[in-house]
């Protein structure tokens, strides 16, 4: 189960900033708004993680060397919920001390995120995909990180009627995943993978640089945890976990300890993953699902095209940048010959080509920003996604390769029962009954365990299989129209040339 | 590498008709029925590329009426070289260089693309290739044009265009054997430069009794180290344009897989952005490079025009020094004299040649300004039509 666990990036050992306290690690702070809206029959999933961007900067609060976790500075965060159409986002720019309240939504009818939950409860036996699973909206909005003492911690707002704001630490996020994966992830349940720790950013923040690469890191990690909990509360079992809801609900939750990457717990992750990897080499299993078999040779497929694609995003918003820093400073050049040019219709011409390369500019910016959030981090989060699916593919194997020992070991037992029986030692020969009929219940057991999560992983796939189509197709739609965006700004920008009119002569 | 390229381009032949109009881009010439000068036909061949310049013309002093010979770059080189040192044509505007047809990145491609091609899929290959192809074609275009642009100059000038060595170049219609400069030429080159511009310097130290030269001096140092500045800057935006398409060719052979539309959409968004990419290539950082060089020409007029002042300040003085101790007298008188012609003549002309440049400069960025905006207008519209259009198809599809 620890294999599916995000392996802490192994730079984690060698981190300096791994004081006493052991959160040492980052943590981030952001303010979670979970609304819920009654919409039984939407066709569209609940508003994209993605929307819930907010634009806010990162508080940057004096790093106190004070242990204290409750010593939340009083200078409060700007809270922003985003989804519900009633809402404009709140965007701000840059940190501001300045205390913005929430402005509560408006109370949604009552509709107990419990009581669409129960439409899911249905027999596993039943593999039939319930299409009216789907009316359950859940939005989440992770917003505002904010550094608190040593530490961020992340505020989450919950639903039950109302709007509730929770605070979470990062390591809580991760440490609800550790548990939902040992929990469900060996009986077949794809687990939507948490947001990866990462050493460099996170003492960037830690150390209070105001720079934008910080910002940028908080800023990715806000929506990445955002798009984490939309994944994990869609999952109509996973909701209904208690851990789930304690997450989501109460204020204070005992720390998550197991988390951390130096820890026993941790090292113990790194030395089962190995020891996985080993026995996933070593296990040879009949297929006798030819579904599975080519299921597994598909999500093979599509990780491969996936990281490809995933890079050349990657390169595509790099690119980007690049672009728009040499436009820039091609604007200024502009202007620059603008000024020593003497033929002042041209000069003025040529002034507003620089204005215009300018504007340009911030539009390639803003491009790469949307490309970026939208496109690559989807395909990121795909890309872990894939690989908690095989996860699931190979506990399926892990299982049925238990049961097979199980099955030799009865076997085995069975010879020596009968050995002994010719032997004529009665009291070894109930033992060896005992234990016969023992593991002839394990046998059984291993059998069941395997249908169930054969069965489990079925419909978890095509669950997912549906999941996915959407979220590409929203994201996708959602990416093109800001191209068509940025294009209509081109054209505004371009359009500063009453043609021919301007370099009068 | 240098087979596929020899096969992919050899003998590549383009009648350049078309492309005589690129010619004028830059500039803005009138020419007039009795010299007409234009690059008819170009070869490219292994490291070289001929060019067949073709000339209609009613004076008096060609044999034929219309002909055509074939020139190499290095001619092209001779010519301008010859203007340059001909102490007659001081006081003009040398039409600058056109610069050497360098294919070398675009081979250096082919040969990467070559060496990749196991890597690849097969239709990757071909769009690569053709991408390559396309890029290799423009750069052809590009340095015929060029040369071109050159030779028109030439030709609109009332006093160049009378030059002996041009009316050999245009007619002469074997091989005018101008070997390239050997290793020890190009040594005196450099030495001479190094010479010249040190010489510029204390040249450009003295002051101007015309105010008007002495305001075009400023202006034109100004101007052209900025021309410079903004050329190299748009030249790397034009690179980073370039360099985003082939990230979509990936992505859209990737989402081929799932949205099939989608890769479409991004194969199309591609070649207009390359068109854009191209397009800015051609109005902005070709214009910028063109008129780089040639304000470098006119500081090279200015300069010259320093130096007859100078020569000429100098004569005055050794003429003094001369009547003062009474010897020399007449030697000094002369050489006065001559230095004083030398440096009216610059004079005069210059400031007809400076006045001309201004008023082709003005032209030539209204001209190319205005068709860049027109130009990334349409591909914003062209763009913002295929993405809408694919966003509808996409949304009607849930």
């Amino acid at each position: 189960m620890a294999a599916e666990m995000e392996p802490p990036p192994l730079g984690d050992a060698g981190q300096t900033d791994f004081r006493e306290i052991e959160d040492g690690e980052g943590f981030f702070v952001s303010t979670v708004t979970i609304l819920e809206s009654p919409e039984p029959s939407s066709p569209d999933p609940p508003s994209m993680p993605a929307e819930g961007i907010s634009t806010n900067g990162p508080k940057q609060e004096d790093i106190s060397l004070d242990d204290d976790p409750e010593d939340l500075f009083a200078e409060a965060t700007e809270e922003v919920s985003l989804d519900s159409p009633e809402r404009e986002p709140i965007l701000s720019d840059g940190p501001s001390p300045a205390i913005t309240p929430v402005t509560p939504t408006a109370m949604l009818t009552p509709r107990m995120g419990l009581g669409t939950a129960e439409m899911f409860e249905r027999s596993l036996d039943e593999l039939e995909e319930d299409e009216s699973g789907d009316t359950f909206d859940m939005h989440i909005a992770v917003s505002d990180p904010e550094k608190v003492g040593t530490f961020n911690t992340t505020s989450m707002t919950i639903f039950s009627k109302n709007e509730t704001t929770v605070r979470r630490r990062f390591s809580d996020f991760l440490g609800l995943h550790s548990k939902l994966a040992s929990r469900y992830l060996h009986i077949g349940y794809i687990v939507p993978p948490a947001p990866e720790k990462s050493i460099v950013g996170m003492t960037k923040v830690k150390v209070g640089k105001e720079d934008l690469s910080s910002a940028e890191f908080v800023e990715k990690r806000r929506s990445a945890l955002e798009r984490y909990l939309m994944r994990t509360v869609k999952h109509p079992i996973l909701l209904k976990d208690p851990d789930v809801m304690m997450f989501l609900e109460s204020s204070e939750l005992p720390r998550a300890v197991s988390t951390q990457a130096l820890s026993g717990a941790g090292i113990l992750r790194m030395v089962n993953k190995a020891a996985d990897a080993v026995n996933k080499m070593t296990i040879k299993m009949n297929e006798s699902d030819a579904w599975f078999e080519e299921k597994h040779q598909q999500f093979e497929n599509l990780d491969l095209q996936l990281r490809k694609l995933h890079a050349s995003v990657e390169c595509l918003v790099c690119h980007r940048k690049e672009l728009s820093v040499n436009t820039a400073s091609f604007a200024k050049s502009a202007a620059m010959l603008g000024n020593s040019e003497d033929h002042t219709a041209l000069s003025r011409a040529l002034s507003q080509l620089a204005e215009v390369e300018e504007k340009i500019d911030q539009l390639h910016q803003d491009q790469a920003y949307a490309d970026f959030y939208l496109f690559s981090e989807l395909l990121g989060d795909y890309v872990r996604l894939i690989t908690a699916v095989k996860g699931v593919f190979d506990h399926r194997m892990k299982t049925w390769s238990k049961w097979q020992d199980t099955q030799l070991l009865l076997q085995k037992k069975r010879e020596a029962e009968s050995k002994l029986q010719f032997a004529n030692k009665p009291d070894k020969l109930q033992q060896a009954q005992d234990e016969i009929k023992e593991l002839e219940g394990k046998v059984q057991q291993g059998e069941k365990d395997f249908e169930l999560i054969s069965k489990t992983i079925r419909k978890e796939v095509s669950r997912f299989e549906k999941e996915r189509v959407k979220d590409f197709k929203v994201v996708i739609i959602k990416y093109l129209e800001s191209l068509v965006q940025t294009q209509q700004q081109v054209q505004h920008i371009w359009v500063w040339i009453p043609i021919g009119s301007v370099v009068g002569e | 590498m240098g087979s596929i390229a020899a096969q992919l381009f050899s003998g590549l032949s383009r009648d350049i008709k078309s492309g005589s109009s690129l010619g004028s881009v830059n500039v803005d010439l009138q020419t007039d029925a009795t010299l007409q000068v234009d690059i008819s036909d170009a070869l490219s061949e292994r490291d070289k590329v001929k060019f067949t310049v073709h000339t209609k013309s009613t004076l008096p002093n060609f044999k034929q009426n219309e002909f055509s010979v074939v020139r190499q770059h290095e001619e092209f080189i001779w010519l301008h070289d010859s203007f340059v040192e001909n102490e007659e044509y001081a006081g003009y505007i040398i039409p600058p260089a056109p610069p050497r047809p360098d294919f070398d990145a675009s081979r250096e491609k082919l040969q990467k693309l070559g060496e990749g091609e196991g890597s690849m899929t097969k239709e990757e290959f071909t769009k690569m290739k053709q991408e390559l192809e396309a890029e290799y074609l423009a750069i052809f275009k590009k340095t015929v044009a060029m040369h071109e642009v050159f030779l028109c100059r030439v030709a609109a000038h009332p006093v160049l265009r009378k030059d002996m060595n041009f009316h050999v170049f245009l007619e002469y219609n074997q091989d005018l054997s101008v070997r390239g400069k050997n290793k020890r030429e190009k040594m005196e080159d450099f030495f001479k430069n190094v010479v010249k511009s040190a010489d510029g310097v204390l040249v450009a130290g003295v002051k101007d009794v015309d105010d008007f030269f002495e305001h075009e001096k400023t202006f034109l140092l100004e101007y052209h180290n900025r021309v410079k500045d903004a050329s190299s800057k748009s030249d790397r935006m034009i690179r980073s344009h370039k360099s985003k398409s082939p990230h979509c060719l990936i992505i859209s052979t990737c989402l081929g897989k799932f949205f099939l539309k989608v890769s479409e959409l991004f194969e199309k968004t591609r070649k207009i952005e390359a068109r854009v990419a191209a397009d800015e290539d051609l109005k902005l950082a070709d214009l910028l490079k063109y008129y780089l060089r040639e304000s470098q020409a006119a500081k090279d007029l200015l300069y010259r025009r320093g130096r007859a002042l100078v020569d000429y300040e100098n004569a005055n003085k050794a003429l003094d020094k001369a009547r003062a101790k009474n010897k020399d007298v007449l030697q000094a008188e002369t050489s006065q004299q001559v230095c004083c012609q030398k440096f009216e003549k610059i004079s005069e002309s210059a400031k007809q040649e400076l006045i001309d440049f201004k008023t082709r400069r003005v032209a030539a960025f209204r001209k190319n300004l205005v068709e860049l905006a027109e130009l990334e207008l349409k591909h914003a519209k062209g763009n913002l039509q295929l993405l809408q259009s694919c966003v509808g198809v996409l949304k009607g599809d849930t």
